[in-house]
């Protein structure tokens, strides 16, 4: 490791960075912002000059910026010098020129990179006398807020969405200091990863915009570490609120997993929390007094529990704790996954082959540096867009190792890098049903039915491993592009192949396994990801438990059951004839959720549930990755408990054991690894409930928190006592330990002069590594040295249209398709309208065109929808939208008959 | 006394077309390179002529190219790019070799083309050179016809394509590598070096931009050698230079002499000295981006080397004279309102530096300055020095600026205690360019 010496003393860096990741690394204070961890070096601030000097005897020295220079063995240089130190100085004063002095009512002001830096470098009197240039601020969407006159054009914001997340609509034009940074023309931001532009402005350009609708300071917010609820990926996500509402949820580091970024579904899709629709209060319905306390609804529970044959239906959205709390309640012969049978055994087959451990589960950072990727049936962008975010990353880092290699620049050179690799790109097939978003960095991009592109997955594994199955029925064509994508592929040394549940088709799943596993040599383990539908899709599933369909079965079978249902609106995950069946067959139907929907409608008894930001609990993400949310305030409604504690409860009853005890989740979570022992491991991703630093607990407050003692003053003068935890070792106050928690739980960011997120970095082993102790969460599948590999054997046939029939397959919306992120009012906006996608030849045959009406026949049920014709489409395949607010849940993966509507219809 | 350059410059007539160039000799040298001369001696004559890049930064022509990775392993195409946007203020030298002799600059950029294998030449033209562009376009389609340009140049196995660019104005475009992101089709910023564009230039390969006038010396250097070359000069740079003189002289203008007169012969012998009733009181010996020199400089050789002792720099040779009846801070108040508005906003110290001396000179000549002011002219000169900025705009913006403030500070001072322009009665204001139009 190179020494190097600041200020004329020496320390050991890691080589190949440069000065300024060095010394932030080091702990040293240099000011910066065209630089990101992310991002790399541009030289364009100018924020970050030190002195070098030739040797140690040089005085004279030069002046350069840190960013752009990398550390050599045996340099000097100094922060402290008074011309470097005066020049930074002079940035921040030429920066004010422009820079409006609005910060009183400046959204960023208290978390803003500018006025650390602005204070960091001693700047505080102008004296610039002139009139300073103004801008049109444009519309960009319900999402992010504009507001350029602040802008001090470091052109993060261009080089975060063009470069690193692939947008186009967002550009800087025109030159000197007019300098802009927006879109050609009003109009909402098309990436859906805009939300980042709100972090990686250093100032209040880019701000978000569903918090000014209920803005908070930073340091006014009550933040606690937490999980994103939205898809299956898990970024973690720091989840703030004030006054009892939900304000803001931002980026929560985690090398591992999300990085720096999130998408805008994570970011901003958390407004259900705050939403009209919440169950309020418990409901015992079909008797006078509906709404119930909880003294009653107790009562009603003791005196029914025991006599009841009860069953319980979990959630791929509910946590472990509320889904393994209800199997305790019900029994482990009577609880079932509340998903349909296909998607149970689809998510079966994954964990079958992630629990062989032949195949190596990947997460999002090994994503990100594999250097070839092969989507198998997919359409990650909108099923999983941060993994998206991490393939771009991937083909684009892969070319830019490369060329680095070549020039023998260090991998921070970033505009100099680009420059030399032009449209270079690392390997990325992709063999989907349609286009999608990332085809613009794909290096080979095929279109074909669900059959086929599992038939082409086949034939590649074939290719590298003959012991692996050979597809039938090919012709030349075929075979080539099956060898080509193979040889391809085999020259990776970190492959990576990523498929998922999105198609409804299982062969699919094998073939992706087939590839991984074909790929596999004595020093490569290939990479294999499975994207799935929900949050806690992957622990729900590893428990093992029959689905919704054998729950239905019994419910024919058997009278006098009472269905237990958490967290689960079964109409999104069932046909609705079978969800009716289901709720019409059950002598009684107690369920538990936070908002109101078409099952809690039809429940018998419906228990308000804390949603995540009420309660604790922990998710396994797609990689098999435990990770815990923690309850970020106590809820003005006494009556939002997590489900799983009113389950305890509802337990506790039933066996009339009830001592009053506290029961912390790790409790729970040992009791699931004592019964499920796939599970080991999972009740440590979190600090135990008592866990304290020299006895102080970790504060979810800043201590800049103000108003404490007033803003509860309308309804008492007298200061509450702060709320108690029992559940985790944070505390609702300010007060605490004011260190660095353990990495797992971090409820904010914060350094001394680092008020922006920034301060990430005084967490980090260095800047954009891993979070000091390790990146939280527990990973629950581990590879096994020498695993025979069994390949699937069972191959389809190819595709073959059928006479006006189509196969169903769903499309998914970003924004647009989540249960809960709908909830928000800007995601309600940008969601499309539902749609059905056929190819321009399937078009002429039903003789319509864009924006005509189709009638779908699914099941004896007919749904009528706007026809889309899309060029990239096969024929023989019908793209539905799926996920929407109140789409009906088709069967995915059928043939359905399509006609044109008549006139009038 | 030899004039190489401009010696079938005759602009009372059209340029030379390709069969009478021919005549005079014209493509010769392209005939000699491809017949008997290998790259590298190519590279290494030019080296060996001492030729200087004509373009202002003086750095050894032959020595440059040699940077350029040559051999089977080197990436393709390999470009050669002429830099014809001469955008900066009082320089028209490129301007008379492009109008006056398209063919040469042709010529000299098949042979340096050759020297580093380009494969694909530009020629990066300002846009307001009109008359040039359609003389270049038609000369290229001449030397296309006549096989010195395309595939198989006059047999030989290596083959150039010429394409000319026409720019849209922006005086960043002068700086090569912002040159070539414009080329690109993208942002006219500069690039961070290294790498080169030698090693990494357009499209991220390898790449050498040279100046017009650079060009056109290497045909000569080729037909008469090394010796010859280094023989016209009075200095250690090698060659002819092309003069100018703008200004309130009697006979401004653009002349080839040997590299290494001097500012006194310039100005009293080539441009006539200055107009009756004005009186020299400094000059921007290679164009705005220069630090003044005055009449203790009278006797200053005008090559690299002297004029940078002297504290200035040779530039691009063309010297824009300021006479007594001209305020300097005006003056220098016109050139920063030009570089403040030329600075393409890549690095704070230029972007937001340079409008701020701009709005400091304008006040001052409105009468508003203060004493403070001059510390932050001072400020500034100092700040916006080589190495603070991203890349030599705002370094060559303030070498006007600092020089004035060093020989013409009293002037300064006067507009600050008098409360007026001195040059200008009470009324008159100036008005910048632009807001005069808006009257």
């Amino acid at each position: 490791m190179p020494v190097i010496f600041i200020d004329k003393k020496p320390y050991e860096v890691k080589a190949g960075k440069n000065l300024l990741e060095a010394s932030l690394a080091l702990g040293f204070d240099l000011p910066y912002f065209c630089w990101h961890p992310s991002l790399g070096s541009v030289g364009a601030c100018r924020q970050c000059a030190v002195k070098v000097f030739r040797d140690e005897n040089d005085t004279t020295g030069r002046l350069v910026m840190s960013c752009m220079e990398g550390v050599k063995d045996g340099l000097h240089f100094s922060i402290n010098d008074k011309t470097a130190k005066a020049f930074r100085e002079q940035i921040i004063e030429w920066l004010m020129t422009n820079h409006p002095h609005d910060c009183p009512v400046c959204d960023e002001g208290g978390s803003c990179h500018l006025q650390d830096m602005t204070v960091m470098t001693g700047h505080d009197y102008r004296r610039y006398e002139y009139k300073k240039r103004t801008y049109h601020n444009q519309y960009l969407g319900p999402l992010i807020h504009h507001e350029m006159n602040r802008c001090i054009q470091c052109y993060r914001c261009v080089r975060y969405y063009r470069d690193y997340a692939g947008g186009d609509d967002l550009n800087v034009f025109a030159a000197h200091n007019h300098v802009y940074f927006g879109r050609e023309k009003d109009g909402v931001l098309q990436s859906p990863f805009s939300g980042n532009l709100a972090e990686v402005c250093p100032t209040g350009v880019f701000t978000d915009k569903t918090l000014k609708e209920h803005y908070t300071r930073k340091w006014d917010l009550t933040m606690a570490p937490s999980v994103c609820q939205h898809c299956s990926v898990g970024c973690n996500t720091i989840a703030g609120e004030r006054y009892g509402k939900l304000r803001a949820i931002l980026n929560r580091y985690n090398g591992e997993v999300n990085g720096s970024f999130l998408c805008d579904r994570g970011r901003f899709g958390y407004e259900f929390v705050n939403s009209e629709n919440r169950v309020q209060q418990p409901l015992i319905r079909h008797r006078p007094g509906e709404a119930v306390n909880e003294l009653d609804l107790m009562r009603y529970m003791e005196a029914s529990l025991p006599h009841s044959k009860l069953i319980g239906i979990g959630s791929p959205r509910a946590s472990m704790e509320s889904n393994f709390a209800l199997r305790q309640l019900v029994g482990a012969n009577n609880f079932y996954e509340g998903i349909g049978e296909d998607e149970a055994y689809l998510t079966r087959k994954v964990i079958n082959v992630l629990a062989s451990g032949s195949v190596h589960s990947v997460s999002l950072k090994e994503i990100e540096q594999a250097d070839a990727i092969l989507i198998l049936g997919e359409d990650i962008w909108n099923t999983a867009p941060m993994m998206a975010l991490a393939v771009r990353q991937a083909v684009i880092k892969t070319a830019a190792r490369e060329g680095a290699e070549k020039l023998g620049l260090p991998v921070w050179q970033d505009a100099a890098i680009k420059e030399f690799v032009q449209d270079e790109k690392g390997l990325l097939v992709s063999v989907t049903v349609s286009a999608s978003s990332l085809d613009d960095i794909t290096t080979h991009k095929i279109h074909a039915a669900p059959d086929d592109i599992a038939r082409l997955g086949f034939a590649i594994a074939h290719e590298l491993n003959p012991s692996a199955q050979r597809v039938p029925d090919t012709d030349t064509e075929f075979r080539t592009q099956a060898r080509t994508l193979a040889k391809a592929l085999d020259k990776a040394k970190r492959p990576v192949i990523i498929s998922g549940l999105s198609s409804y088709n299982e062969s699919i799943i094998k073939a992706a396994f087939d590839i991984a596993a074909s790929l596999n040599t004595s020093t490569i383990k290939a990479g294999i990801a499975y994207v799935l539908p929900e949050c806690n899709s992957m622990g729900l599933a590893m428990m093992e438990a029959p689905s919704f369909d054998h729950a239905v079965t019994r419910v024919k079978r058997e009278t006098g059951i009472t269905a237990v249902i958490v967290e689960n609106d079964l109409y999104r995950h069932m046909p609705s004839a079978d969800a009716d069946t289901f709720l019409s067959h059950c002598a009684n139907v107690i369920a538990f959720d936070s908002l109101h929907n078409r099952t809690t409608e039809k429940a018998n008894v419906l228990v308000p549930a804390a949603t995540f930001a009420e309660g604790d609990g922990t998710l396994v993400n797609y990689e098999g990755r435990g990770q815990r949310f923690y309850q970020v305030f106590v809820p003005p409604n006494p009556f939002f408990k997590e489900s799983w504690k009113w389950l305890i409860e509802m337990q506790l009853l039933k066996l009339q054991t009830s001592n009053g005890h506290n029961h912390p989740p790790e409790e729970l979570l040992e009791k699931l690894e004592a019964a499920l022992p796939q599970f080991k491991g999972i009740s440590k991703v979190a600090l135990p409930h008592d866990y304290s630093v020299h006895g102080e607990r970790i504060p979810r407050e800043p201590h800049r928190y103000s108003g404490r003692t007033s803003m509860l003053a309308d309804i008492s003068v007298s200061e509450p006592k702060p709320m108690q935890d029992n559940d985790s070792p944070l505390s609702f106050t300010m007060e605490g330990y004011k260190g660095n928690p353990p990495s797992s739980a971090i409820p904010f960011f914060w350094s001394p002069g680092w008020n922006s997120g920034q301060s990430v970095m005084k967490y980090q082993e260095e800047p954009g590594g891993a979070l000091r102790g390790g990146d939280p969460g527990i990973r629950m599948f581990h590879d096994k040295a020498e695993e025979k590999i069994t390949y699937f054997k069972d191959i389809p046939e190819a595709f073959k249209q059928r006479h006006e029939k189509w196969v169903l397959v769903p499309q998914y919306h970003v924004l647009g398709s989540g249960e809960l992120s709908i909830y928000t009012k800007a995601i309600e906006e940008l969601s499309p309208q539902p749609f059905v996608a056929i190819s321009a030849d399937d078009a002429v045959e039903l003789n319509v065109k864009n924006g005509d009406m189709l009638k779908l026949f699914v099941d004896d049920k007919m749904h009528v929808l706007p026809v889309k014709v899309q060029g990239d489409i096969v024929n023989g395949v019908a793209l539905v939208s799926a996920g929407l607010r109140g789409a009906e849940v088709m069967n995915w993966g059928a043939w359905v008959k399509i006609e044109k509507t008549n006139s009038g219809l | 006394m030899e004039r190489p350059l401009t010696k079938h410059i005759d602009l009372n007539r059209p340029p030379l077309n390709l069969k009478e160039y021919e005549q005079v000799g014209g493509y010769e040298a392209v005939r000699k390179v491809l017949k008997g001369m290998t790259p590298v001696e190519v590279q290494k004559l030019v080296q060996d002529s001492n030729l200087k890049g004509r373009g202002g930064a003086g750095f050894n022509t032959g020595l440059k190219w040699s940077f350029v990775p040559m051999g089977p392993e080197a990436l393709h195409p390999k470009y050669i790019i002429a830099n014809a946007d001469e955008m900066e203020p009082g320089t028209f030298k490129d301007r008379l070799l492009l109008e006056g002799n398209p063919h040469q600059l042709i010529e000299g950029m098949i042979l340096s083309a050759y020297a580093i294998q380009a494969d694909i030449s530009y020629i990066f033209l300002r846009w307001a050179y009109k008359k040039a562009a359609i003389l270049i376009r038609k000369s290229i389609a001449e030397a296309y016809e006549a096989g010195y340009l395309g595939q198989n140049i006059l047999g030989s196995k290596w083959g150039l394509e010429m394409h000319l660019h026409t720019g849209v104005g922006r005086y960043m475009c002068g700086e090569e590598t912002a040159l070539l992101n414009a080329l690109e089709g993208k942002r006219a910023t500069p690039r961070a070096k290294p790498p080169f564009p030698q090693v990494s230039g357009l499209f991220g390969k390898p790449t050498i931009v040279n100046n017009v006038e650079t060009f056109c010396c290497v045909p000569h250097i080729i037909n008469n050698g090394a010796d010859w070359f280094k023989g016209l000069s009075k200095s250690e740079d090698g060659g002819t230079k092309l003069y100018g003189v703008s200004g309130r002289v009697k006979k401004p203008g653009c002349w080839e002499l040997p590299m290494g007169v001097t500012m006194r012969e310039l100005i009293e012998v080539h441009a006539g000295g200055m107009q009756d009733g004005y009186e020299f009181k400094g000059a921007l010996p290679g164009g705005a981006s220069t630090d003044f020199l005055t009449t203790e400089h009278w006797d200053v050789k005008m090559d690299f080397k002297s004029v940078a002792a002297a504290g200035s720099r040779l530039g691009t040779g063309t010297m824009v004279v300021l006479d007594d009846a001209t305020c300097p801070v005006g003056f220098v108040h016109n050139l920063q309102h030009f570089f403040a508005q030329e600075s393409c906003g890549w690095c704070t110290p230029c972007r937001e530096g340079l409008p701020w001396v701009e709005k400091i000179l304008l006040n001052m000549e409105k009468g508003h300055g203060r004493m403070e002011d001059l510390e932050l002219l001072d400020m500034h000169t100092k700040m916006l020095g080589p190495g603070n900025t991203f890349c030599a705009l705002a370094p060559g913006a303030m070498e006007p600026l600092q020089s004035a403030l060093k020989y013409f500070r009293d002037d300064f001072v006067r507009h600050i205690v008098e409360g007026k322009c001195p040059w200008h009665t009470a009324t008159e204001t100036p008005k910048r360019f632009a807001e005069s139009l808006m009257v």
